[in-house]
């Protein structure tokens, strides 16, 4: 071998080398350490300075929320407590507003002994949720389920109420047929997903069943027009078909019909629930439901917007660009706006059309024009080949859409959409400038205007922060959990 | 010659029949992009049971004469009939041709997000209403065929540019269709593969399927092509069958092509 020039050309490997295992890293702190904080002078006066800030923030920080206080009827008795226990010059939290004010942060003004109702509704809302977020069942599913369910019993006993207990057992029962006929995990529980949004509406408004039953029938209405109608001329017709039913159908047939049935039932306990207005919804029960009624509703309609600004017909296009432009042209404070005050003038005379209501249309208008342009920057990321495979294969436009494009584009828009739908729910604290009570400025006003507490600054902030931190970060962590799930190459 | 991928097997020839039936009719066709004219007064008609393989320099307009076929390009002028169908603006035909008409891409195209019996068996369940188990069924004779059964839970992402294309051809083959279209199918293939997707493409001629494929390999053109088409500047300039068309061509465009594509 020794006679083998670096430069002779000829080589001839007589056997394949195996393949080995990657040398191990060099491990340990101090080299880690070393690498990372302690590289060069620059890195590590870096270091040094970094280190100084935080011990300088925790100074003045660590003390205050250390001293916070659970346990007071009012900022004096707060501060007495904290120069009682820590020194005449010591400095404290008061969480005690907190712990004094919480249901009005978390509910308003909305009766006290309803309360029972949106609780329900949250927790009903993570059953309706599941079949959505999570297409595998697993151990952690059945575990949450079993906690939502303790604490549905838990609301029964505690407020003496049937009715939770009673949509819980039909909710299982259901699911349990529909599972004992062979339909799995999620379809079994999607029925629920459907009804969800006329049962969290009759919950938190209250009123008559009847109501929200008669709404959801026109769906049905208008699905079985557009089944029939698309068999006979066409998708796109039967979609208009399908529409136009469930329109009359809400327009004509569903306040008579709704009326009808309240007037057999009466005012008995299943059907119907003691009303509440929307002027007592507030803190983080109001945040929630304009928040979740929003992302709910403008993702499809973001996605039918995305396809008419692409689509090759001009007036669908038109009409789609010039609802995004102008929506996404306008402040949401001016849409709030228009929806408190000028939608007034332009409806009918006495029609009381709810605050809430508006509000959400409008949020969700906003909201499905950003959405719709991060989609469409997801469909023009796919490759023509896509569009061409699915043409050539015989696919029609919805067919091709619905099965091979958007659950491409969908996914390659999963950041944007995420974005979207966390700016959607901190957007939710604008409503305090249509009147309604805020959890951010809305509700922590009226905590710090009572003699009790005025003066108290920071904790309601920090904590009316914190929740709706966990609600975002939430969110953005199942968006990466979603990303890695669909993750198809090198799995 | 110097062609790599010469076919050296036997072929068996005992399908391979031309019948009198018209597969495809073309006649006085035009098309422009804007204001290029591509394809130019293009006249073709093809068999039942054809194989014919077209060829000639890149921008000659042969990629698009074959994509108007299954409509994913519009002609402008003329008339395109398939299988008795002619192509218009009516969605319901094009649907129903493109049903009829396989089509396999230079660059696969296979549906990342889906695995690949599911790449297999969409289009037989959505388009032709087929129950998921047939059609599993038919997608995994398919894939034996193109011998890739294994691969049948994996996604599109995993396979060799090979196995891919090879995919793409059973998943066209499962909506059983009367015409195979193919767009330059072994452009993209690493030379190792190229080999693999030609085999696939030989089997199906030796089963009769009427092929038209855009290729520029010759030892495919010459082993089972019953005419070989060359066209220049959008239209045709010579067709003949493969023996004459390459020992005998009578155009310079015609000979000038060959020598270039053959000389080296």
């Amino acid at each position: 071998m020794s006679d083998l020039h670096a430069n002779s050309a000829l080589f001839v490997r007589k056997e394949m080398l195996p393949p080995s295992d990657p040398p191990a890293l060099e491990s340990g702190a101090i080299k880690w350490l070393r690498e990372n904080l302690f590289s060069g002078w620059l890195n590590s006066t870096l270091t040094v300075l970094g280190l100084a800030a935080i011990f300088f923030v925790l100074k003045l920080g660590l003390p205050w929320f250390l001293h916070g206080v659970w346990n007071a009827n009012s900022l004096g008795e707060c501060r007495e407590i904290i120069a009682a226990t820590w020194g005449e010059d010591a400095h404290g939290a008061c969480w005690a507003v907190i712990r004094e004010r919480w249901n009005q942060f978390m509910f308003g003004f909305y009766p006290r002994e309803l309360y029972w109702r949106p609780v329900l509704a949250l927790l009903l809302l993570m059953v309706a949720l599941a079949p959505v977020l999570f297409s595998e069942k697993s151990n952690k599913l059945w575990i949450a389920g079993g906690v939502i369910a303790v604490l549905i019993l838990w609301l029964s006993v505690s407020y003496g109420q049937w009715i939770p207990v009673g949509i819980l057992v039909l909710l299982a029962a259901i699911t349990g047929y529909l599972g004992s006929r062979g339909v799995h995990w999620p379809v079994n529980l999607l029925w629920f997903t459907g009804v969800y949004t006329g049962l969290a509406f009759w919950l938190l408004w209250g009123g008559t069943i009847w109501l929200p039953v008669v709404a959801l029938l026109g769906f049905v209405v208008g699905w079985i027009a557009f089944r029939f109608a698309s068999n006979a001329v066409g998708t796109i017709v039967g979609a208009g078909a399908g529409a136009i039913a469930a329109i009359l159908w809400w327009y004509f047939a569903a306040g008579a019909l709704s009326d009808t049935l309240t007037g057999l039932t009466g005012r008995t306990q299943p059907f119907w629930l003691r009303g509440v207005d929307s002027d007592e919804f507030g803190g983080f029960v109001l945040a929630f439901t304009i928040g979740i009624a929003g992302i709910a509703i403008s993702l499809p309609m973001g996605i039918i917007l995305a396809l008419g600004r692409r689509s090759d017909m001009p007036l669908v296009k038109a009409i789609c660009v010039g609802f995004i432009e102008f929506i996404r042209g306008v402040p949401l404070i001016t849409l709030l706006f228009v929806a408190s005050l000028l939608l007034n003038y332009f409806l009918p005379p006495g029609t009381n059309f709810d605050i809430i209501l508006r509000v959400i249309i409008m949020v969700t208008l906003f909201s499905a024009a950003y959405i719709a342009e991060v989609i469409r920057g997801g469909l023009a990321a796919l490759p023509r080949g896509q569009y061409e495979a699915a043409d050539a294969l015989g696919l029609d436009y919805w067919k091709a859409q619905r099965l091979i494009i958007m659950p491409q584009a969908l996914k390659i828009s999963i950041p944007g959409i995420v974005s979207s739908f966390i700016g959607l729910f901190k957007d939710t604290t604008l409503v305090v400038f249509v009147a309604l009570l805020d959890p951010l400025k809305g509700i922590t006003d009226a905590v710090r205007a009572a003699i009790e507490w005025k003066g108290v600054y920071w904790e309601p902030y920090i904590f009316v922060g914190a929740i709706f931190f966990i609600v975002c970060f939430s969110m953005s962590r199942y968006a990466m959990y979603l990303e890695n799930k669909l993750k198809r190459e090198h799995r | 010659m110097s062609d790599p991928h010469a076919v050296t097997r036997e072929i068996d020839r005992s399908h391979m029949q031309v019948s009198d039936e018209v597969a495809i009719q073309i006649t006085n066709m035009n098309k422009w992009y804007g204001a290029f004219h591509v394809l130019r007064d293009v006249n073709v008609t093809v068999n039942r049971g054809e194989r014919i393989v077209i060829c000639g320099p890149s921008g000659s307009g042969k990629s698009t004469l074959i994509r108007c076929i299954n409509r994913l390009e519009e002609h402008q002028q003329g008339k395109i009939v398939v299988d008795g169908i002619e192509l218009t603006n009516d969605l319901k035909n094009i649907d129903k041709v493109r049903s009829e008409v396989g089509m396999v891409f230079q660059h696969f195209n296979l549906f990342p997000h889906l695995t690949i019996l599911e790449n297999c068996t969409l289009a037989p369940i959505w388009v032709r209403k087929v129950p998921k188990k047939e059609a599993e069924a038919t997608a995994m004779h398919f894939l034996e065929k193109v011998k890739i059964p294994e691969q049948a839970n994996k996604y599109p992402g995993q396979l060799s540019g090979g196995q891919q294309q090879r995919v793409a051809i059973a998943r066209s083959l499962c909506m059983k269709p009367r015409i195979m279209l193919f767009d330059e199918p072994t452009s993209a293939l690493d030379p190792e593969m190229i080999k693999e997707v030609l085999d696939t493409m030989i089997e199906l001629a030796e089963e009769g399927m009427t092929m038209l494929c855009v290729t520029h390999e010759m030892g495919f053109a010459q082993a089972v092509a019953n005419r070989v088409i060359f066209m220049d500047q959008g239209q045709i300039v010579e067709q003949n069958e493969p023996k004459e068309f390459f020992n005998n061509p009578q155009s310079d465009r015609t000979k000038l092509f060959l020598s270039q594509i053959l000389g080296h």
